[in-house]
């Protein structure tokens, strides 16, 4: 299985892409398809854009690794991301990640695995146009605390 | 050493530029090494990392710890902590 992953400016078609993992298979049952969508206030102000920056070269190659990492975790039959950079106003998309598997655990688990990765560690930075000027976005702590959540427990002695 | 430094979102605009191509002396074993004496070579590189703790890195587009030796590296970034997805 080998996942999708693609960085482009323009806005994507979720129903396209999740199609395009189902179509014509019949060991798919489960679909899981998650838009990531611009808001129109960042921290309780409101915004007319965000701008976000990213390293080319680096963003397809450590989501990649995200999606490789997904589909050793799950049992998973297909992995869709596509991430866009520069201009994007409220209402339009950011970020698609669909899942496909058999049952519906898998899809569902890696969906917010992936999800909870990117935010944290695919090399992508926002800034926010406000009334009163732009402004970096800042990393949350929920989102490290997010991610935290996926790593191996520690095996305590005696369990 | 001489190694491609790139900067990224507030890291670039302190900076003043993207990227640059630089020689590192061999005293600078670290990715921590390399950003104290980055910090060293002007007012705009001081202010772009008088918070170390808040910078991040990789080499060769992977992350790395500021422990990590920059021996080898093709490319160094430099950017504060992400904000994708």
């Amino acid at each position: 299985m080998k996942p999708t992953v693609r960085l482009q400016r323009e806005p994507f078609d979720a129903a396209a892409e999740a199609t395009k993992l189902a179509r014509g298979r019949n060991d798919v049952g489960a679909v899981v398809t998650f838009t990531g969508i611009c808001r129109g206030t960042e921290n309780g102000e409101p915004i007319s854009a965000l701008t976000l920056e990213h390293y080319p070269g680096m963003a397809e190659a450590e989501i990649g690794r995200h999606a490789a990492e997904a589909a050793g975790r799950w049992p998973l039959l297909g992995v869709t991301i596509v991430h866009r950079y520069g201009r994007i106003e409220p209402g339009e998309d950011i970020v698609l990640v669909v899942t496909t598997s058999s049952h519906r655990e898998a899809a569902f688990a890696a969906a917010e695995f992936l999800m909870d990765y990117l935010k944290t560690r695919a090399p992508f930075w926002k800034q926010v146009e406000r009334t009163d000027g732009n402004a970096w976005v800042d990393a949350k702590a929920a989102d490290d605390s997010a991610a935290a959540r996926w790593m191996p427990q520690r095996r305590t002695s005696g369990s | 050493m001489n190694v491609k430094l790139r900067y990224f979102a507030w890291v670039r605009e302190r900076v003043g530029k993207p990227e640059e191509q630089v020689e590192i002396p061999p005293t600078v074993a670290t990715v921590g090494d390399l950003m104290a004496w980055l910090a060293s070579r002007g007012a705009e590189y001081a202010h772009a990392f008088e918070n170390r703790n808040v910078i991040r890195a990789a080499i060769d587009q992977n992350h790395v710890r500021p422990e990590t030796l920059i021996k080898g590296a093709g490319e160094i970034a430099f950017f504060p902590p992400m904000t994708g997805g």
